[in-house]
């Protein structure tokens, strides 16, 4: 195959615009080139993709005048993996596997956010159990203390204080492990799925979780003790990073930092989903739009969040032994996995029956396995409030068993948008502290 | 544009034959919009009644057609709004607004705008800028490749939220692959900055007006734009204990 056979339109701009400048630095030096074209001498720093401060593989490009930073840029794509494009490719059960390594540090809101839009494209919203509405609010809003947490603790060790790093990582620890217990992993979970969650949260999970809360609180309190009145912490956080409100829509700018800026928008509250309109909750909002604030309100929407978790627990109790997957046969994976004693997921008792008594239950189990299930033609939007900000899941339907097309509007992707505006004008070290601000996820922006 | 390109594309998902069909344009009373190609295969039998799959099952493959007043909620309000707002500007509604169209039922329901390219950007201002609609928030903007909505090919999809109203709302704007040029948005909502420069990047949609309209995931020199339905998926074969796993592209496609 050669190029020319897979892109039948050209590049933007082959041949260039009039009066344009052309630069060739192989073999050469930018920096002679800079000289010549601007006149004086311009530093310019590349700051990442590899370095730790910056969350993974995001590569910012410093225009530096003594401390001061003039221009800042951000550069993405070095963890592009094609994942939207490969979930074409798979069936629509499938896809939630692989959404769910988008961003690696918040794995239960891409799954619950496709299988939404999934959901609704296929018109069986309302016919979600109950059940399996509340485990995914359970879920997403532990794992929203858990991304918080990396979000908090990373911040404080890129600003040299690895204590932060370390309680935060240990109240994470309590989450994850709730987490194994339900999905059976740490992260990259594919546990939400279209009409349902694969399978019931096993038993005396309640009481894991009623355990693991007290814990929790006292992680997120220790953090809150370490960094809200610590001194230095104060002098970096304190009036950086700002991004005033008109900026933040602007920009397009949703979750934490949006509300750091005094609008309480948040999509639970906007647009409920999963049954969010029935929990009792509390949006935080601070006025002041700087860095500081926003780590204050990571730490508040933890316990709004532990709050929520606690309301799950009760309906949890109630709904004991209801399904937790779409009763539609046609939608529904036949088998009720467990996990067996080798660890994996069986269902010893369906083997059984599609195996030994019915060939039609053998049949229908082969193809909903294999071929999966139809989902009419169409599109659908559907977002959720990540960690982040605002998630948005466009799915596109041909008609057949696979997504004709899946796109996810990451809030890590959108936000980095204000790493320019952010940190121009500010120091080099506030660099650092306002793109910790934003919490970017690579995995998420790259997809 | 190269012989081999202009074969339809072979799009291993099922959809495969591009062709027109005269359809009548309401089924019932809902109307149907254009077949963008046929679904074919031994399986997914609708309506024939043959479950066997040896009748050679086809579906068609249909885009929703313009829905009919009242759209219900609050759709009709806002589409009444806009259309005010575009002839006071001496933009007319039908010539902007191709087709307003409602897909699901009850609190799922969804708004979609289908807009004329060349007005993309005095809708998207009117949306953003009065009072009565003010759709203040992009939430960006997504591609799609319909090689067989012919001369329509590449679609861009925004999505807007009214944080004043509470309301959600979706332009889709189509542009032909031969001509794949769509004024950018970005001087209404900077937002679009990045999601367009993506778009660009993975389906080849040229946003005229647009910054810096560079490549933001793929490298530079990256030939072709991989969301495309013509560029291949790649991938090896993965040896397993003896036995072969075919890359995900050519493996047995059920749909």
């Amino acid at each position: 195959m050669t190029a020319g056979t897979f892109h039948a339109t050209r590049a933007a701009a082959e041949d260039l615009p009039e009066g344009a400048a052309f630069f060739e630095a192989s073999g050469g030096d930018w920096d002679e080139i800079a000289r010549e074209v601007v006149g004086e001498e311009r530093i310019v720093v590349n700051m990442g993709p590899q370095h730790p401060s910056t969350h993974g593989v995001l590569r910012l490009m410093l225009e530096i005048d003594g401390e001061t930073v003039t221009e800042a840029r951000a550069g993405i794509g070095y963890l592009h993996t094609g994942i939207e494009k490969n979930m074409e490719f798979r069936t629509w059960t499938q896809g939630t596997t692989f959404c769910t390594r988008m961003d690696y540090l918040a794995p239960l809101f891409q799954e619950a956010g496709f299988c939404l839009a999934t959901e609704k494209l296929l018109g069986i919203t309302d016919d979600v159990p109950e059940r399996a509405s509340v485990i995914r609010v359970m879920m997403m809003e532990l794992n929203r203390i858990a991304s918080h947490l990396v979000c908090l603790g990373t911040a404080g060790n890129e600003m040299g204080a690895t204590t932060v790093m370390t309680i935060a990582f240990t109240g994470r620890e309590e989450i994850l492990r709730v987490f194994e217990a339900v999905t059976g992993l740490r992260m990259n979970h594919a546990y939400i799925r279209p009409g349902g969650v694969a399978q019931d949260v096993p038993d005396g999970i309640e009481h894991m979780v009623r355990k693991a809360i007290p814990l929790i609180k006292h992680y997120v309190g220790q953090l809150g003790d370490l960094m809200l009145a610590n001194p230095i912490f104060k002098a970096r956080l304190v009036g950086t990073g700002v991004l005033e409100l008109a900026g933040c829509m602007a920009l397009g700018i949703t979750g934490p930092v949006l509300r750091s800026a005094g609008l309480p928008y948040d999509v639970r509250k906007a647009f409920p989903y999963s049954g969010y309109e029935t929990y009792d909750f509390e949006v935080p909002v601070s006025h002041n739009a700087d860095t500081y604030d926003r780590v204050v309100l990571r730490l508040e929407e933890c316990y709004q969040s532990l709050k929520i978790v606690e309301q799950t627990l009760a309906r949890l109790e109630q709904t004991k032994g209801t399904p937790t997957m779409v009763a539609d046969k046609k939608i529904a994976w036949p088998a009720m996995l467990a996990v067996g004693g080798d660890g994996q997921g069986n269902s010893l008792e369906h083997i059984k029956k599609i195996m030994g008594t019915s060939m039609e239950a053998l049949i229908h189990h082969f193809k909903i396995v294999t071929e999966g299930f139809r989902v009419p033609v169409g599109q659908a939007w559907q977002t959720v409030e990540h960690p982040r900000g605002e998630l948005g899941v466009h799915v596109v339907s041909d008609g057949g068993t696979r997504p004709y097309r899946a796109h996810f509007r990451d809030p890590s992707f959108n936000n980095l948008q204000a790493v320019s505006v952010m940190c121009e004008g500010g120091q080099v070290a506030d660099v650092v502290v306002s793109v910790a601000s934003l919490d970017p996820v690579l995995g998420g922006v790259d997809r | 544009m190269t012989e081999e390109s202009k074969r339809p594309a072979v799009d291993p998902s099922g959809a495969t034959s591009v062709h027109r069909e005269v359809v009548p344009t309401t089924v019932g009373s809902r109307p149907q919009g254009e077949v963008i190609g046929t679904r074919q295969g031994l399986f997914g039998s609708i309506g024939s009644g043959d479950t066997s799959g040896y009748g050679g099952t086809t579906a068609p493959v249909r885009f929703p057609g313009q829905s009919e007043r009242p759209y219900g909620g609050w759709f009709d309000e806002a589409v009444d709004v806009l259309e005010e707002v575009l002839t006071e500007q001496g933009v007319p509604f039908g010539q902007a607004i191709e087709r307003v169209v409602v897909a699901h039922e009850g609190s799922q329901a969804e708004l979609t705008l289908w807009v004329a390219r060349e007005h993309l950007v005095t809708v998207a201002r009117a949306l953003r800028d009065d009072q009565d609609l003010r759709f203040e928030l992009s939430l960006g903007v997504s591609g799609v490749h319909y090689p067989g909505d012919l001369g329509r090919e590449l679609h861009a999809v925004y999505h807007l939220t009214s944080v004043t109203h509470g309301r959600r709302l979706r332009l889709e704007v189509a542009c032909p692959d031969a001509d794949p040029h769509v004024p950018s948005t970005t001087s209404v909502y900077p937002a679009n900055d990045w999601h367009e420069r993506e778009t660009y990047d993975f389906f080849g949609i040229v946003f005229d007006g647009h910054p810096g309209l560079a490549r933001i995931e793929m490298p530079d020199d990256w030939p072709g734009h991989p969301q495309r339905k013509d560029y291949p998926l790649g991938g090896i074969p993965v040896e397993y204990k003896g036995a072969t796993v075919p890359p995900p592209d050519t493996r047995r496609s059920y749909s």
